[in-house]
């Protein structure tokens, strides 16, 4: 029997459905044209953004919440570097997704053609792993290994980029076969010996704290972190990342550490005598100056990407496994070890009362961000999948949003890219259409990507958003009101350009405003209500207030300003 | 800060180079020699890269994190074999000439090629003979010169 001819673009995506891709991100453009004709004719969704930076935001929110690959099309050129902050991303927060590119006739390459871009190297530094197809026979079996490399190991970005003449070069399909990477073994099955030795420190620490991020998520541990918490009676802080690993309101529950954590999250750390760390990296948004960190304690360093392990701090045992491998070999090799950390537990539930975070919202007084989220979620009656983008109002989602389970927290944690949160939260409302997708974001932010909301119109994808408007970059704002005199420089961008609520009426959403707080819950109500378009409330929110706690870069996490009194002091 | 050897196993993938030398610039880290060439093993590259690294054991895990990267080892210089290859033309006439072929012949160097008013010798050694030789040669002026970059191997493996 004869193999079944195809061209380049239909083995594409006859590659992207054996692969069980369902959805795709993307814009279409000259190079990569051949492909959208196949993929018109194919069960899989394509949803059309508006901008290639908002179509890999928008595979990467797919991919956070439900832990699957996220994919992104785009063409050369303007399209291919548009895709470089996404992946950049992607590669920071080791979200796994698949890029393709068109690209300029293969025997154009290298002429500065029309829309032509060095696209494997401008994306080199900012993938995982990347591709250029010579010959569309190799296409089936590079997309499936594209697909291994992003979602096994540290997941992250890997991009295949496709000369036009090669989507339209015909060749057999040949179901891939097995996957010959002899550079690329990732360990996932932690070294016993190692295992035995943290457990061994982990029974004789009175101070033990469990540092995890977003490797248990990733990892799919929860369920057995929440074993090795519970059942040895040892705290957890959650880092950025890792918010919903561990469930927020448990009483070993600490929450988020680091600049803008909470007083008790980041001293436990400081005060402990042994760090069990998993799937964190020792961020310096979580260490501050390293050499002041956590200096008394003792450290287990579990990843499984072995380039993290001492590469910020040094440690005691080093266990090179995935999250959820490692976790199951420490409770068992923990057995029914009683820990003496009673002490422990009860000196940090104290001083989580005695430091609780803190902020005053008054009665006839401009709103304040925090006291809007706490009502914003006790009138969310489902759990919601929370977005967010970066500034002051991601600080206070991560604070004060009570996250209990895994993948319902989106955020741009290592980038910090502004831009992510609309974006990224359409593309977790097309993977779960039945689940509530809150965007909270900043007015900085929203008018990043704001155009998307055009896509979540058009395509049907009704997910609310939240501006927290206060007219201000606001993160900037409060370093400049503390580092640079208050001189505010290029921070400021007023409150009432553009109108939001004729910005999206004109995109097909539904505005809505806030002022007050008697406003709060007739708005968000209403909001709740809708469910057939999107909405977006414009929530204008105080212009002055900061972010406390907070310590400043570089800083010693023994130093933490809790409030504007402080700051006298700096 | 002393010179690192590393020999670095690589799959013969266009862009390799590229991956391995970024990794390594990326952290604003200098390559003193660089070279790489084909295996006994079909499909498989091997570098060696001589640098002056600080962070050396960071490094080499982030080359381990290329999907081409198959192995990196570092090398014992004490345990070391290394050798490099050079190009050297150098300008000759009449009177310079006899002395110029005398030293490139003390010094081992073979003459590939000879013309009216040049030589071109070539010299395998370590890096100091190499450096020796050109040093010889610097007073009667070198015309062009090229150095192959350092390969090793360990000789206990
Ligand atoms: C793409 C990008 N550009 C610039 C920055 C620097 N930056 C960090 S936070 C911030 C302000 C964010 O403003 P907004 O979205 O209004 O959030 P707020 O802090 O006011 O809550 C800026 C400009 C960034 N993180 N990302
Ligand atoms: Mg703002």
């Amino acid at each position: 029997m004869t193999k079944e001819q195809l061209t380049g673009a239909e083995l594409v995506i006859r590659g992207l459905e054996y692969l069980n891709v369902s959805t795709v991100f993307g814009v279409p453009g000259g190079a990569i044209l051949p492909a959208y004709d196949p993929l018109y004719d194919s069960p899989i969704r394509h949803i059309l953004a508006r901008h290639e930076q908002g179509a890999g935001h928008m595979a990467e929110g797919y991919a956070q919440a439900t832990g699957e690959l996220g994919v992104v099309i785009a063409t050369s050129g303007p399209g291919a570097t548009n895709l470089i902050t996404p992946l950049a991303n992607a590669l920071m927060d080791s979200t796994p997704l698949l890029a393709i590119t068109g690209q300029v006739a293969s025997t154009a390459i290298g002429n500065d053609a029309f829309q032509e871009a060095y696209t494997v190297g401008l994306s080199m530094a900012a993938t995982k792993h990347n591709y250029l197809i010579t010959d569309a026979s190799e296409i089936p079996q590079v997309l499936k290994e594209a697909k291994f490399i992003a979602t096994t190991g540290r997941p992250g970005p890997v991009l295949v980029d496709i000369p036009k003449d090669i989507l339209n070069q015909v060749a057999a399909w040949v179901e891939p076969g097995d996957l010959d990477l002899p550079g690329y073994k990732p360990t996932t099955e932690p070294n016993p010996k190692m295992v035995q030795q943290a457990s061994s420190l982990i029974k004789k620490s009175k101070k033990p704290i469990l540092y995890v991020g977003g490797g248990i998520i990733h990892s799919k541990a929860n369920n057995e972190l929440f074993v090795l918490a519970t059942k040895f009676n040892i705290p957890v802080v959650t880092t950025l990342m890792g918010r919903g690993a561990f469930p927020d309101g448990h009483e070993l529950c600490l929450e988020m550490p680091g600049m803008h954590g909470n007083y008790t999250a980041t001293t436990s750390i400081q005060n402990a005598d042994l760090l069990i760390a998993i799937g964190v990296r020792f961020d310096d948004r979580v260490t501050a100056n390293p050499s002041f960190f956590a200096q008394n304690a003792k450290v287990i360093h579990a990843d499984i990407d072995p380039a993290e392990i001492g590469k910020v701090r040094d440690a005691q045992v080093p266990i090179v496994g995935d999250a959820k491998s490692v976790i199951k070999g420490l409770i068992e090799a923990l057995g029914d070890e009683k820990l003496e950390t009673e002490n422990w537990v009860s000196e940090l539930k104290e001083m989580k009362t005695e430091f609780p975070l803190s902020y005053k919202q008054e009665d006839k007084g401009p709103l304040k961000v925090p006291y809007v989220l706490e009502e914003l979620q006790k009138l969310t009656k489902e759990e919601a999948i929370v977005v967010a983008g970066v500034g002051q109002h991601q600080m206070w989602v991560s604070q004060h949003w009570n996250f209990t389970e895994p993948n319902t927290w989106l955020n741009s944690g290592g980038l910090g890219t502004m831009g992510y949160a609309l974006p990224a939260a359409i593309g977790a409302k097309t993977a779960y259409p039945d689940k509530l997708v809150l965007a909270l974001d900043g007015d900085g932010c929203f008018q990043m990507t704001c155009q998307e909301l055009i896509t979540a119109s058009t395509e049907n994808i009704p997910i609310k958003i939240v501006v927290f408007n206060n007219g201000n970059h606001g993160m900037v704002r409060q370093w400049q009101k503390i580092f640079y005199n208050s001189k505010f420089s290029a921070s400021e961008l007023t409150h009432d350009t553009p109108d939001y609520l004729k910005l999206a009426e004109s995109m097909g959403a539904v505005g809505l405003r806030m002022m007050e707080k008697s406003d709060i819950e007739k708005v968000f109500n209403k909001m709740l209500e809708i469910n057939d378009r999107p909405v977006l409330v414009d929530c204008v929110v105080d212009p002055d207030d900061m972010v406390f706690p907070m310590v400043p870069a570089g800083g010693s996490n023994d130093q933490i300003i809790m409030n504007e009194e402080d700051l006298k002091n700096l | 800060m002393s010179e690192r050897i590393l020999s670095v196993l690589v799959e013969d993938k266009p862009g390799v180079l590229a991956r391995v030398s970024s990794t390594i610039s990326r952290r604003g880290f200098n390559i003193n020699s660089l070279s790489v060439g084909p295996t006994n093993i079909e499909g498989r590259s091997k570098m060696t890269i001589v640098t002056e690294l600080d962070a050396v054991e960071q490094v080499k895990k982030q080359l381990n994190k290329l999907v081409n990267v198959i192995k990196i080892v570092e090398l014992d210089p004490n345990m070391t074999i290394e050798t490099e290859v050079l190009l050297l033309k150098v300008s000759i006439n009449k009177e310079s000439q006899t002395s110029v072929i005398e030293k490139a012949s003390l010094s081992n160097a073979t003459s590939v090629d000879v013309g009216q008013d040049f030589a071109i010798f070539e010299l395998t050694g370590s890096s100091k003979e190499l450096d020796k030789f050109e040093a010889l040669m610097k007073p009667f002026g070198i015309i062009e010169m090229v150095r192959g970059g350092r390969i090793a191997l360990q000789s206990n493996l």
